[in-house]
This record gives structure tokens, sequence and C-alpha cells, in this order.
């Protein structure tokens, strides 16, 4: 016998179900559709060009290969500087700190950076090293994505070096190894794929940012590896082109969004499969 | 973990080969630590020293006022502030019941089958950088937004009701509703991801009792799993309130950048991470300068105080 009351739970608990799946097919959709356009709108623009030749003036043909080259150059500088600062930082947190409050505090204001805006860390390189040494230049830009990565690696490997077991430096102490080997030579050994997978989410999200470019790199027209003057960026690009008026300029624009997101997938896709695969121990 | 020797008194403790360089290593991860304390204290000084010359001119006038004007050059903070402030909260609101059930969906209702590549997708897409987010809201998502729904409301509001003046604006599809909407899409895969996350964390043992009792889905969910994860469940919004409150390309591409109060939730506004993002660079005079780094370190503050308090209650869940 179904009770008045039974019947009501049932049709509540219904109605939450459909509630479920309503809201998950619209976030899909939605989802769907900023990838639908930009697959439509940028894989038009998307040719050998764009490899080739460096950012035209407005009307004229031209690539994206100057921003590109940027980007490649800034983010690969910065990620240097992340993985030395953010794996010694992980390693003091994991090996040293303990329960120590200045551990506590490092940890907690580390989380607290790895969110933080990302405009005010342009803010302060503009303030340490744009302003006092005249200029826009590569080399800030390229400040502003390690700090912008560095949180992230330091919080990747302090967890994965917390989940390496302690008999593993036990052992390797007893043999008569210094810690600092142990730690070289066993430790991030066996956490490496753990802390990969951190780079590459770090890579990942440094890859597409933009408002820190805006006042540390600026941006350049012309092909250039001197990364002491202003250097292109991809996202600055973008950035400028689509809010542009010109219709080959916001085409250009989408095909960078779109080599955006695919690399930014990519990466990502790579850092899941590093951290699925299973360790050599 | 730390390893310490020992030493009885008398005998001499064998020190390994090398060992000599473990404090230069040990000082060397301590001072990579310490940089970045180091450079979260200089974001701060940064902003204060920067800003400091518009709070002493303009005094507690710098809040409140919301004349911006570079050409007078009087500065009055208070419509990027506003502003922000209606994004991020409206972002919120839209976007915590679809993260929720999301969330929901992908732990309790979803088919096993599609449990997975639903669940990567969504955190795929939580790493879509936010300047792709705004270049499809001002291309794809403002015409839309325009012709479907902003055209129709302005239509059908009465002449002379406070819904008019509400919906009042340039129907181009630009504002502070799509800004937050736009903003509500971004942190939506962000927040699902990590409310699914926490939900996968309550024991089996627990929901299935609750089953077993006789509870319906919604009252397993609403009394038994939600509670379980109360805590990490604020702190995981209130990380997405954080980044709703810092984003800046996203916004700025969509919200129309024209400061002072924003007059409907059509009109166009400016928040401060888009105001910074554009005058920062073209910034001439001290004054307007430093400005923007005074609205830089009030952001700052107030994302300081939301992403410590999300920290805080995320930390607690987990002992």
């Amino acid at each position: 016998m179904k009770s008045a009351r039974a019947a009501q739970r049932q049709f509540a608990n219904a109605l939450f179900s459909a509630g479920c799946y309503l809201v998950t097919f619209i976030a899909l959709a939605f989802l769907a559709a900023i990838l639908w356009s930009l697959l439509t709108q940028g894989l038009g623009g998307l040719d050998l060009a764009v490899f080739t030749r460096d950012t035209p003036a407005p009307g004229s043909a031209g690539g994206l290969r100057n921003a590109i080259l940027g980007s490649l150059m800034m983010c690969v500088l910065g990620m240097a500087g992340a993985l030395f600062i953010g794996v010694l930082a992980g390693t003091w947190l994991a090996e040293y700190a303990g329960d120590s409050k200045y551990g506590a505090v490092v940890r907690f204001l580390n989380d607290v950076l790895l969110s933080a805006p990302s405009i005010l860390i342009g803010l302060f390189i503009y303030g340490i090293l744009v302003a006092p040494f005249g200029g826009f230049s590569g080399y800030a830009g390229a400040a502003a994505l390690a700090l912008l990565a560095a949180p992230v690696i330091t919080r990747a490997t302090e967890d994965v070096l917390l989940l390496q077991p302690g008999a593993l430096r036990e052992s390797a102490v007893a043999l008569g190894t210094p810690l600092w080997r142990t730690i070289l030579s066993v430790l991030w050994r066996s956490a490496g794929g753990g802390i990969l997978t951190g780079a590459l989410l770090a890579f990942a999200r440094i890859t597409g940012e933009t408002a820190p470019l805006l006042f540390t790199a600026l941006n350049n027209q012309f092909f250039s590896l001197n990364m002491g003057k202003p250097t292109a960026s991809l996202p600055a690009v973008i950035y400028q082109y689509a809010l542009s008026a010109y219709d080959d300029w916001r085409r250009l624009a989408w095909a960078g969004a779109l080599l955006i997101a695919i690399t930014v997938l990519a990466v990502t896709i790579i850092a899941r499969i590093v951290a699925r695969e299973p360790r050599r121990s | 973990m730390t390893l310490t020797a020992d030493a009885s008194p008398g005998l001499k403790p064998a020190r390994p080969k090398g060992a000599g360089f473990d404090p230069i290593f040990q000082a060397l991860c301590f001072a990579a630590a310490t940089a970045l304390l180091a450079a979260l204290g200089g974001v701060i000084i940064t902003l204060a020293i920067g800003g400091w010359p518009a709070f002493q001119t303009m005094g507690l006038g710098f809040i409140t006022s919301s004349e911006w004007n570079p050409v007078t050059d009087v500065y009055g903070a208070a419509g990027p502030l506003v502003g922000t402030i209606i994004t991020a909260a409206l972002a919120l609101v839209i976007s915590l019941p679809i993260a929720f059930g999301v969330a929901i969906f992908l732990v309790e209702l979803c088919p096993t089958v599609l449990r997975r590549p639903i669940g990567t997708a969504v955190e795929l897409l939580a790493g879509i950088p936010s300047i792709v987010y705004g270049m499809w809201g001002l291309f794809v998502f403002a015409p839309f937004f325009s012709k479907h729904v902003q055209v129709p409301l302005m239509m059908s509001a009465p002449a002379g009701s406070i819904w008019e003046k509400l919906v009042a604006g340039i129907p181009n599809g630009t504002g502070i509703l799509a800004a937050a909407i736009i903003l509500a899409i971004m942190i939506l895969p962000f927040m699902a991801a990590m409310l699914r996350e926490l939900l996968l964390t309550v024991p089996p043992q627990v929901r299935e009792s609750a089953y077993g009792l006789g509870a319906t889905r919604l009252e397993v969910v609403s009394s038994v799993t939600l509670p379980y994860v109360r805590r990490g469940a604020i702190g995981a919004v209130m990380l997405g309130l954080g980044r709703a409150l810092g984003e800046t390309m996203a916004v700025t591409f969509i919200i129309g950048n024209s400061h002072g109060f924003p007059k409907s939730i059509f009109d166009s506004g400016s928040t401060i991470a888009s105001t910074i993002a554009n005058e920062f660079t073209e910034a001439t005079s001290v004054a307007h300068t430093s400005s923007l780094l005074a609205l830089g370190l009030m952001l700052f503050i107030i994302t300081f105080a939301v992403l410590g308090l999300a920290r805080l209650l995320i930390g607690q869940s987990k002992h």
C-alpha cells in the first residue's frame, strides 16, 4: 500500500532526479557550444601560414608565428623557473617542514597564491621588473608565468612526496646515503610521475594566461628572439585581434584561440595519462 | 619527514660521505619555500605602496565615489568595486545549483558507461583558458543573448514599472548580466569537478545504509551525503567565488567597460580586474596608475579573505 506520504516522497525524488539530468544537460550543452564555435570559427583560419608568417597589419596576409614563438619562449623559461622553485619548495614542505608553524604558514599561503587573481601577479611583476628596469620584456612575462606555475608544482611535489613510503627513505639512508642524495636519486625519482603531472598541469595553466602578460611582456608586432624587449604572445595577440574591427584579424584570433585550446587540452590529457601510468618501483 | 642521527656520547657518529651538502640542500629548499612566501608578501607590498597615493589624495571618497575620470584625474572606485561583487555574486547564484546538480548526477545518477567520459569532459573544460570563454561570450553568446533574452524582456516590460528600469539598456547582449553568465559558465566545470571529488569521498557504507533504511535518492543526498561533505563543499564554492572575483579576460570582453554604478542588469559596467586590464598600460598620470594599483589592492584583500576562508574550510574537512 502506498500512502500519500510515500507518493509525495517519490514525486519529490523524481523531480530532483529530473532536475539533475536537466542541469547536467544544460552544462554540457553550453560547453559543447563553446567547443563547436571554436572548431567552426577556428579551423577556417588555421592553415600553414599561421605557423610560417608573422602577425600582419590589418588587411594584409599573415600568421601568428612570432606570437607562437614568444609564447613558447616565455612558457618554457617560466616553467624552468617554476620547476626549480616549485620542486625545491615542495620538497621542503614534505621532507623538512614537518608540523612546524612556518611550514603550515607556507602551505596555507602557497594555496592562496595558487588561486590568487593572475592580474595581480602581473601588477607585482610590473612593479618589480618592468617599472624599475625601464621597460616591458619577455623576461618579465616569463617571471609572471613562473610565479603562476610555481605554486601548482609546489603543491603537486609535496603531495606526491608525502605518498612515498617512509621505508624508501630509511632504506636509502641505511645504505649510507646522505639525505640530499636520498631525496635527489630515490624520492624524486620514485615521485617523478606525480611531479611531471603537476608540471604539465601548471604548463597548461600558463599557456592561456593573458592578463599578467599585458603589463609585463606587452606585445610585439614583429618576429623577435630578444626576450629583453617586448615580446609577442599568443593570448595577448588574440586579445588585441579579437577586439579589433578587422575581419582577417578576428579570423586569426579564432585560429589562435583554437590553437591554445588544443594545446591546453592535449597537455591536460597527457598529464592524466602520466598520472594513471603505474610507477616503476 | 625528518631523519636525525642520534649520537651516543663518546662515539663519533658515522657520517655518510657527502653529508656536508645536507645543510646546504636543506637551506636551498627552505629558500625556495620562503621565496613563495616573499612573492605573496611582495604582491601586497607592491600594491600597497603603489596604491597609497590614491588613498591619500582621494581619502574615503576613493571607495564611496563612483566618478572615475582620467581626463580630470578624479578617481572613485565604487563602480568597479560594486561591479566586481555583483557579477561574481550573480555568477555564483547561477552556477551553484548547476554545479551541484552536475556533481550529484555524476556520482549518484549517471549510467556507469557515461560516468568517466562526462567526468573527464568536465575536468578538461575546467582548464580551458578564460580568453576563449571571453571570445565566445562576445562573438557567439552576446548576439544570441541580445536577440532571445534581452530584446524580448525589454519589449514585454510594462512601461513605467520597476521591471522596465531593471532591464533597460542597449540591447547588444553585453553588460552585467551577460558577464555574470559567462563567468558562471567558466566557474561551473571548476566547481563541479571539485564537488564531484568531494562527493566521492563519502564512504559507500554511509550512503548504502541510508538507502537501506528506505531513503529516496533525494533524501540520501540532502540528509546524508551533502551534510557529510558540508565544510569541503562550502570551501569549493568559495574557491569558485574567488575565481569569479579575480577573473579578468572573460569579463573584459563582455562587460562593456564603463565606469560608474550599473543602473540595470543589462547596463554596461566594469570590474576591478577589467578596469586594470583595460587601463593600466595606458595610464600616464601618477594618480591614474596609483588608483589602478589601489584597485588591485582592494581586489587582493577581497580575494585573500575569500580564498583564505575556502582553504581553511577545505583543510578542516580533510581531518
